[in-house]
Parts: C-alpha cells; structure tokens; sequence
C-alpha cells in the first residue's frame, strides 16, 4: 500500500498551489484594496528619470600639453505629448532648421522600429549638440515652444590638429550598442575610433540619475524619496598620453603628400612617442554634427586618411628586417659574428640569383648590416634550412624560425591599446606546405630573410623590432596611454617580453646599426653628438619601392626608438633616414637645429605623386 | 488502415480533457489582452493588429502554438516515451552549443538566430526533461531509495541547469529545481523537500535582508527572520514527529516564545540591542536539550530534530562568510543580482516599488482596457515579459487579477487530477512535471512582481511576450494531453 500512502502526497502538492495562490490573493488585496498609497503615488505622481551626464575625462600628451577636453553644447528635448500650438516656422527659424527637417525628425522620432524606447511621456531627442550660441538664441524664446526641453551635454574639443588616428572620436550610439550594453541609450555619445575607443569605460564616467517626482500636468513636484534614488554623475578618469605632441607635430608635419606612417616608442616603457599616419585629417571635423558629413567624406577618399596605417597597414618590412635574421642566426648558432658569406652581386645557388649591391666581399656580419647585404642573411637562412643535423626537416626549422619572428613581435597583434590593429604576416611551414605542396626548400623561400616575399609587418611592429635591440633583447608591450587618473595600467603594458635571444648578440647588430650611420646606408643620418644607431629598408613592391628606416639614440640607455615608413619612397635612404633622425633629433633635443629646421622644410614639401586608384 | 487510423483520431478528439484546452484558451486570450495595455501606444491607436507591434506579434506566437497544439495531438503518444531519452540528448547537445553561436544579448547567451528569429533552446528543454525524467523512472522496478538510481535521477535534473547556468540564464535553469516536487510525489522523503525548501529560504531571506535594520534596534532583519524561522521550523518538527502531547515541544514553546518576546521589547524599548545572540543562544540550548533528551529516552526523533537545528544554524551563519570569502566577486555579484540586491543600488526597490505602484493603482475594478497609465508610461521595466502581471494588475484590477490567479490554480490543479488518473507512471510522472513546471513559474513571476519573492527573470506561462516560451509552454501541455487522450487505449499492442 505504499503507493496508496504516496498518492495522499496530490493533496500536499494541491495545498501547496492552493496555499500559493491564496497568499497572493492577500497580497493583491492588500496592495489594491487596503492601501492607498500606491494610487495615489499612481495618480498623482508620475515619475521623471532625469539623467546627469558626467563630463568626460580629459586626455594630454606626456608632458601635460591638453589634447581633448569638453566644451558645454546642448540637446532639444521633446515629449510629444506636451507640445501644443507650436509656431512651427518661428521654432525652425530660431534653430536655424529647415520645415522639412522639423517635420521627418518629427516623424523620425515617432517612427517606433527606429525609435525603440519612443514613448509619448517621455523627453527625445530632437537635435543634438547645439553650440552655446546657437542655444542662447533659442533659450531666449523656450517658454514660446511648450514640449521642448534643453539638455546640457559636453562635446568633445581638440586643442591641435595632430594626432587624429590616435585619438579618435566619439558619436552618437548605434542601435547595436544600446543593445549590448544596458549604460547606453539613443543619443548618447560613445568612443568611436582611437583612444576614445579603446578606453570609453575609463573616458565616459558613470551617469547619474535623479528621479523626479511630477504631477499629472507635468510639472516637477521635487525629488522621490528625497533624493534618495539620485545618484550623482561620477566623472570619467582623465588619460596622460605617452605622445610627446612636439613630436608628433614634426612627424606629421614630415609625413605631409606622403603615405606611410611613422612610429616612435620609448624602449624602456614601451609608450609610444609618436604616431602618425599620412595621410591624416583634423580631428576638429570629426565634432558635433558636421561629424557624419565629414566622417562620410573622408571614408570616400581614395588615399584613404581614416585608416591608421601605424596599426593597420601590414608593408613589407625589407631590410630593416635583416636585423631580426641576424640575432636568429646568432642565437641558433648559425653564423658567429665573425662569419664571413661571400656576395658576388648577390646570392647565387644552381641558377637561383638575388641581387645585391656592389660592396666588398666577404664580409662578416657587422658590415653586412652596415651596407645591407642580401646575400649575408640568404645565406645566414640557407644554412639555417639546410641543417639536418639541429632540425629533422626543413619543416622544423621554418618552424623554428617563425617562433623567432613571433617572440620579437611580428606575426599576431601586438595588444596596443588601439581598436583595429592587424597582425601582420610571418609564414609557418604549413603555409609553404600548403603553397608548394610540401616541394620546397631554404632557397624557395629565401627571400623571407630580406623582409620580402610572404612576410609583412606594421609600422608598429617595425618600431617595436627597433625597440627591442634597443633594450638589447626585450620590449614591453607598446601602449599610447602613459597613465590613467586613478587606475593602474593593464599589467601586459608594465611586464617585459623577451624575445628569447641572448643580449651578448644584440651588442653585434647594435654594432652594425651603429656602423651604418657612420658609414654604411645611414650617412645621411648621421647628427652630430647623438650617437644614433640605424637601418635602412627598401621594400620591392609594384610601384616604387617602398622606402623605410629603423633606428634608436642613443647607443647607450636609448631614449627612443622609432620607424619610418613611407610609400612608394624610393630607396631607405632617400625618405626614411632623413626623417627617422630629424625625428630622434627633434625628441632627444627639444627642438631642431636651424639647419636640420631647414631640412625639414624641404622634406614637407617633398611629396610623392600618387595616382588616383584605390589603394 | 484508413479507418483504423479515422478512428484513433475520433478518440483522440474524444477523451481529451476539454477543460484543460479551455483554461489554456482563456489564459491565452487573457495574455494577449495584457500584452496589448502594456505595448499599447497611443499613436498607433486602434492598431492592435498590425505585426509592428508586439500585440500583432503575438497573436502571431499565439495562431502558430494552436498549430503546435493541434500537430501535436494527432501524433502518436507513444512516441514520447520511445524516443524520450532521444529527445532529451539531442536538447542537451544543443543547449551545449547554444553558447558557441548565441549573440550576447545584455549579458545573455541564450538566443541562437535563424532566418530572422531567435529562439531559446532553454525553453523546451524543460519538455525534454520532463520526458527523460518520466522515461527514467517509469521503468518497472525503479526505486529512488537505492543510490545509484537516485542519482542518476538528479543527474537528469542537473545536467541542463548547469548548461543554462553557462549561458548566463541563471533564472531559467533554476525552474528545474521545480522537477524535484515530481520526486516528492514518486517517492522522495518528504524531509528533503523540506530541508531544500528550508535552505533556499534561509539564503534568499538571509542575504536578500542582511544589510536592512530593524528600525531602531542594531540587528539585521534578514538574520534575525532566519534565526526565527529555524526556531519554528524546530518546534513543528517536534509537533509532527513527536506528538502535540510531548513534554519537551510545551516546555520549549513557553520559555522560547516566552524569551523572544521579553528580549525584543527590552531591545525595542529600554536598550536596543542584538536580539540575534539571544535567539542563537536558545537555539543552542534547545539543540543540547534535544541531544539530552534523545540519551535519556531512547528517543532518536530528538536527536534527528536536534541535527536539523545545529545544520540550519550553521548553515544560515555560513551563508555569508561563503558568499563574501570563497565566492568569486562575479559570481558573488550573479548571486546579488538574482536576488535583486545589484540592479538597485539605493536598495529600496525601484523597479518592484514600480511594479507594486502599477499593480496598486488598478484598484479594484482596474482602469480598463488600455487605460492603464503607469505600465504605457514605462515605468515598470520589462513590462511585457517579465513584469506582465503588472498590467494585468492596473488594468483589470482587483478581480481579473485574482481570476487570472485562480485560472491558473484551476489549470494546475486540474493537472495534478489528469496526472493521477493516468495508468501508467510515465504519463503520471510527465503530468507531475508538466504541473511543477507552471506552478514554478507561476510562484516566482508574481511573486517577484508582487514585492515577494526575488527578482528572478523568467516568463508568466501564456502571458509574458515572446514564441519561445509560448510554443515551449504549449509544447509542455499539449504532449501530457494527447498521452492523457490515450489513457482509456489501455491494450497496447
């Protein structure tokens, strides 16, 4: 009979609903039939959520130069159901509006699958981000036009035209991110591109709210609770940049009717001194509501100035590269620093022919680094490959090599503290398996070594190369913001990443770099009483070659280190070296010499014709 | 063939359990009615059909779960049982996928989109369940007094929680836990339930009131309620186990009661003082007086009694340490927002004072249909899905509310008759699940909107706006129906 004893337990779980619902029979009766007070709170009050925006926090360049800052701009608000006889060409004339503007953001407005939270009770926005001016003329006229409010928000403002891409914007939210994110609602601004970006959360601060109680008619009756609910605007954490502004004033003054890129980072912190990206544009346009006419603008320039080439663009990094082959040679015990290759106009195996330039032969490694010899690092590869005695298969050491490449930075996204960053190309073997299916040797690919064929590399990550033999073996992760108010940086931007290569080894190609300066591919860079260390790249392309330099200053405890890429500039020595030491002169002296100012001059108006095709 | 398949269908139409369909049909009808006050707009009057609005769309969800409803009553019923556990794997895969292809939706990765529609696996896999589990221990010989089975049982029930938890639903996995009332029926030691529904109300109380004080007095409301409801936990036990008659159960009533009242008012006017350490003091006591009693007599109800007690007590004072301490701060922070501890800063209850002004002002006749000024106005957050009942409560009052209440008691109640009349346990166990599963949703949705129970978010059946839970819910009753259509076919073949 235990099932018997088991079927009583329905009357168990019938009272148990019974006991449910009948508590919640109470419970209704006790809201809506003993109490009052909650009609009357219906009835009379109606709540209004009024939000508080917190200001913004303000950005500046490493030596406290103000970059971004606030200035007060204001909304119209309107709720559709307080608006009555509104004198429609009087309102558009003082806001300086079209009728037909008035009537489809009225439209707009109402418009519920565009609008999501449209209510008639509630305040919308009708036109955002009025200048003081502009507000003043209809803040004198407001009592005429009954269902619009003003709001106070902060714009952003730029202090200097520099520095664009780095900064970044910020505008109004899309559907999507009101969506994902409950902080946001339509008509907030939220970082767009750049730092703004990257970091909103620190930047935007946290809304307040005060909630306002108010009569059926509307009108403001004081706060609910007292104020207990308010919470007040906490505001967003100012940022320090690592940007030095004079620098990056100079790099974009250098950069102007040229494309590439040029990026400074400080070795012993990995904060990045400068970066600029030709071409750029003023951030200046990109505020209040010219900012979805200009953004569009720009978007359709063929040269394309929206695109930060320092983070997105992926060149081939040509000989500057040689210095990364170099030091893994050296660590895998391929060359010594006094190997010598031979270099007969270039790298010559059974028919296979790379050219070089005329110089001595044979030489050991540093000169080879100093007069850029191909044929040293094919050669450096080509034993590396063919070692079947440390590496089974010339898989396995392709392998090798690219953890090499990955470890000093090149390959994946370095993790700057920039939305868009591209990794770059550093080939494994399965990629050359996959090419040549599985038919392929050192020779096949040995143009890797030289900085061409497969491999590519940003601006940054060729900084980030110069950065790491600077500190003879490690860099930090580089990163544009220095400091944030209150708040410790993200540790992957204080911590030290080796790139698993002795620095006895970096003394070699310090060496070289240092010896192409004084004699080498670097003449022209050559600035007396800063012992600068350097290297060309003259990356083949299409079109004219791409022309590009590494470097560091000085030798010892370097203070900076940089690269300088630029499109279709001929050979490393003709735009990179020149504007690479005019850039370390300009950080390491405060300023240029009147000389070197002179210089500079000639190269801003040195441009580069580039034709018209999309790129 | 043909007439054998003509008849089987006349039988289906035959016994089935009409009332049923017309509880369902009213709740649906009442549903739609509350969607359309709380999407309402008072520019779109008069467009209560149109398919922009949420009302057009769920006269959609509705029309199509009529389909769903009608498919499902011409299938056979016995494939459920054949291909239960079939059904109940194919949900767990895709509840284990669900988050790899899921969009995050405020915080949720439960949606998964197709065509243009998102749909959550969570809300059928509660059928699945209900089938796995009815599957499980229908099976001739099962007992859940040995481990293995008992067990195994919980594992049915504990799998898809943990799949939902990792899609950030905390709320819908826990409308599993319904499932363990069907456990109750089929057999659970009923101190289980008892316990279980002891420690969710020491937690919930406990944390949800630790931090608010008793007016003047410096103690915490939520501690002192704990300590109170374990002391009256304690003194039914010994009512039941023990008998009305017995010594100890008169001695401890007098003195406790007697204690707890001359410390409260001494706290409430002379001194104010912690309270707390005088109800944990006699707890002791009665826990080393049980303890001396069950040695004296011989008596091992005193002693089972006296454990309740000491594992309550340091459960209620572990609540806190473990969820400060060992808990990780998200999880800790999960934790306060199911309780609604996190959304509301101020602590006072914004969004469920909202909720209880709504309800308040309908009054007792309501303000009608589409009359309702606090839900149009958006006050109340979520006014469609989970806080539904609120324009139920402001538009049709005192009255529809309570109707809608007892329809859905009707429909619970006429569930538990239906499953016991089944002649089989897997159609019985089915219909227990089917029934726990409303009653749960039911408990928490209005409960959470009526101020009573934490603010968990998952839908009222029938009424919160959405296909999903509609076509689950429809999916859930319409299967027990068409295995209840079938109960008088009793020569199975």
């Amino acid at each position: 009979m235990k099932s018997y004893e088991l079927e009583k337990r329905k009357y168990v779980i019938g009272a148990m609903a019974i006991g449910i619902v009948l508590l919640f029979i109470i419970r209704l009766f006790s809201l809506q039939i003993m109490s009052d007070d909650y009609k009357e709170n219906a009835d009379s009050n109606a709540f209004l959520k009024k939000v508080q925006y917190p200001s913004r926090g303000i950005i500046t360049d490493r030596n406290g130069n103000l970059l971004v800052y606030n200035s007060p701009a204001y909304d119209i608000m309107v709720v559709m159901s307080e608006v009555s006889a509104l004198d429609t060409l009087d309102f558009c004339e003082t806001l300086g509006i079209t009728k037909e503007f008035f009537d489809r953001r009225m439209s707009e407005i109402k418009d519920r699958r565009r609008n999501l939270g449209y209510s008639r009770f509630t305040q919308q926005l009708f036109m955002s981000q009025l200048s003081p001016e502009e507000f003043s003329v209809f803040h004198e006229k407001q009592f005429r036009y009954p269902g619009f409010y003003s709001q106070r928000r902060s714009v952003r403002q730029y202090e200097t035209s520099y520095a664009a891409h780095v900064l970044g914007d910020i505008g109004e939210v899309s559907p999507l991110d009101v969506k994902n994110d409950d902080y946001y609602q339509n008509g907030d601004l939220i970082g767009k591109q750049g730092v703004e970006r990257a970091y909103e959360k620190q930047l935007r601060g946290e809304k307040g709210v005060q909630v306002l109680l108010r009569d059926a008619r509307g009108r403001i009756k004081g706060h609910y609770l007292e104020g207990k609910l308010d919470r007040k605007a906490v505001p967003g954490k100012n940022l320090t940049l690592g940007l030095d502004l004079k620098l990056q004033a100079l790099g974009e003054r250098l950069m102007e009717g040229k494309l590439g890129s040029i990026v400074a980072i400080e070795p012993a912190t990995g904060e990045i001194l400068c970066m600029v990206s030709a071409p750029t544009y003023d951030p200046r346009m990109m505020v209040g509501r010219q900012r979805g006419e200009n953004h569009l603008l720009l978007s359709k320039n063929p040269l394309k100035p929206l695109l930060n080439r320092s983070i997105m663009g992926q060149y081939p990094p040509g000989s500057t590269f040689k210095t990364s082959q170099a030091l893994t040679f050296l660590q895998e015990g391929v060359i010594k620093p006094h190997t010598l290759y031979p270099c007969h106009g270039g790298f010559l195996h059974r028919g296979f022919r790379l050219g070089c330039h005329a110089h001595a032969s044979p030489i050991p490694l540093v000169p080879s680094i100093a007069t850029s010899c191909n044929a040293y690092f094919c050669w450096g590869l080509y034993y590396m490959f063919g070692n079947r005695n440390k590496y089974e298969s010339v898989q396995v050491a392709m392998n090798k090599w690219r953890d090499y490449m990955v470890n000093m930075g090149f390959g994946y996204k370095l993790g700057v503290d920039l939305p868009g960053e591209r990794r770059g190309m550093i080939p494994n073997a399965q990629y050359y398996d996959k090419a040549y299916r599985g038919a392929w040797n050192a020779v096949t690919v040995v143009s890797i070594s030289i900085g061409q064929g497969e491999v590519s590399a940003t601006p940054l990550q060729i900084a980030n190369l110069a950065a790491t033999i600077a500190n003879r073996g490690y860099f930090i992760t580089p990163h544009i913001v220095k400091q944030i108010q209150n708040e410790p940086l993200d540790s992957i931007y204080t911590h030290r990443r080796y790139t698993g290569v002795d620095s006895l080894y970096y003394e070699s190609i310090v060496s070289g770099m240092r010896q192409a300066i004084l004699s080498g591919t670097c003449r022209s860079g050559n600035i007396p009483g800063v012992e600068i260390c350097g290297k060309t790249g003259t990356a083949q392309n299409r079109g004219q070659d791409h022309s590009a330099f590494i470097g560091f200053a000085p030798k010892d405890n370097p203070q900076i280190a940089i690269a300088v890429y630029v499109e279709n500039g001929g050979w490393g020595a003709d735009y990179g070296v020149p504007l690479g030491a005019l850039m370390i002169e300009q950080y390491l002296n405060g300023e240029l010499s009147p000389e070197s100012e002179e210089k500079a001059r000639v190269y801003q108006n040195r441009h580069i014709r580039y034709g018209t095709t999309a790129r | 063939m043909e007439r054998l398949q003509g008849r089987k269908g006349e039988g289906v139409w035959k016994s089935l359990d009409w009332w049923t369909i017309l509880i369902y049909v009213a709740l649906l009808a009442f549903g739609w009615i509350s969607i359309c006050g709380a999407s309402y707009d008072f520019e779109l009057a008069g467009n209560i059909f149109s398919f922009d609005s949420r009302s057009g769309m769920q006269l959609v969800w509705i029309g199509t779960s009529f389909v769903l409803g009608f498919v499902l009553l011409m299938l056979d019923d016995r494939i459920y049982d054949t291909f239960a556990y079939i059904i109940y794997g194919i949900f767990l895969i895709l509840l284990f996928i669900t988050p790899f292809f899921a969009r995050d939706i405020k915080g949720s990765l439960s949606w998964i989109k197709i065509g243009s529609f998102s749909i959550q696996f969570a809300e059928f896999a509660k059928c699945a369940t209900a089938l796995a589990l009815a599957k499980y221990m229908s099976v001739y010989g099962y007992s859940m007094s040995r481990m293995r089975e008992a067990l195994m049982t919980c594992a049915i029930i504990f799998v898809p929680i943990i799949l939902i938890i990792l899609q950030k639903e905390t709320g819908s996995a826990l409308v599993y836990l319904a499932f363990f009332l069907v456990l109750y029926r089929e057999g659970m030691p009923g101190s289980i339930l008892f316990a279980g529904i002891s420690a969710v109300t020491y937690f919930v109380v406990g944390v949800r009131y630790a931090d608010v004080p008793m007016w003047h007095i410096p103690m915490s409301v939520g501690q002192f309620i704990v300590l109170l409801l374990i002391f009256l936990f304690t003194l039914g036990l010994l009512r039941v186990y023990c008998g009305k008659t017995d010594k100890a159960l008169k001695l401890i009533t007098i003195y406790g009661i007697g204690s707890i009242v001359i410390t409260f008012c001494f706290a409430y006017w002379v001194i104010p003082f912690d309270v707390t350490w005088v109800l944990l003091v006699l707890s002791l006591f009665i826990v080393g007086y049980l303890c001396y009693l069950a040695l004296r007599d011989r008596v091992t109800n005193y002693f089972y009694i006296a454990m309740f007690t000491l594992v309550s007590l340091s459960f209620s004072y572990a609540v806190e340490p473990v969820l400060n301490e060992v808990l990780q701060p998200h999880q800790r922070v999960r934790i306060h927002v199911l309780l609604g501890l996190e959304d509301d800063p101020s602590g006072a209850g914004y969004n469920v004072n909202q909720a209880k002004i709504a309800i308040g002002s309908g009054g007792l006749m309501g303000k009608g249909f589409l009359n309702g000024t606090q839900t149009k106005l958006k006050y109340v957050p979520e006014q469609d899905t989970d806080f539904i009942f609120c324009t139920v409560g402001e538009e049709e009052g005192f009255w529809g509310a309570s109707l809608v209440l007892l329809l859905f008691l009707a429909l619970i109640l006429r569930l538990i008759y239906l499953a016991e009349r089944q002649p089989y346990a897997f159609g019985r166990i089915y219909g227990y699940a089917v029934m726990s599963v409303f009653l749960f949703h039911l408990f928490i949705n209005v409960g959470m909107v009526l101020g009573l129970t934490p603010v968990i978010g998952i839908p009222l059946p029938f009424f919160s706006y959405g296909g999903s839970s509609l076509w689950g819910f429809t999916l859930l009753l319409f299967i027990f129906l068409r295995i209840d259509a079938a109960r008088n076919l009793s020569k199975r073949y």
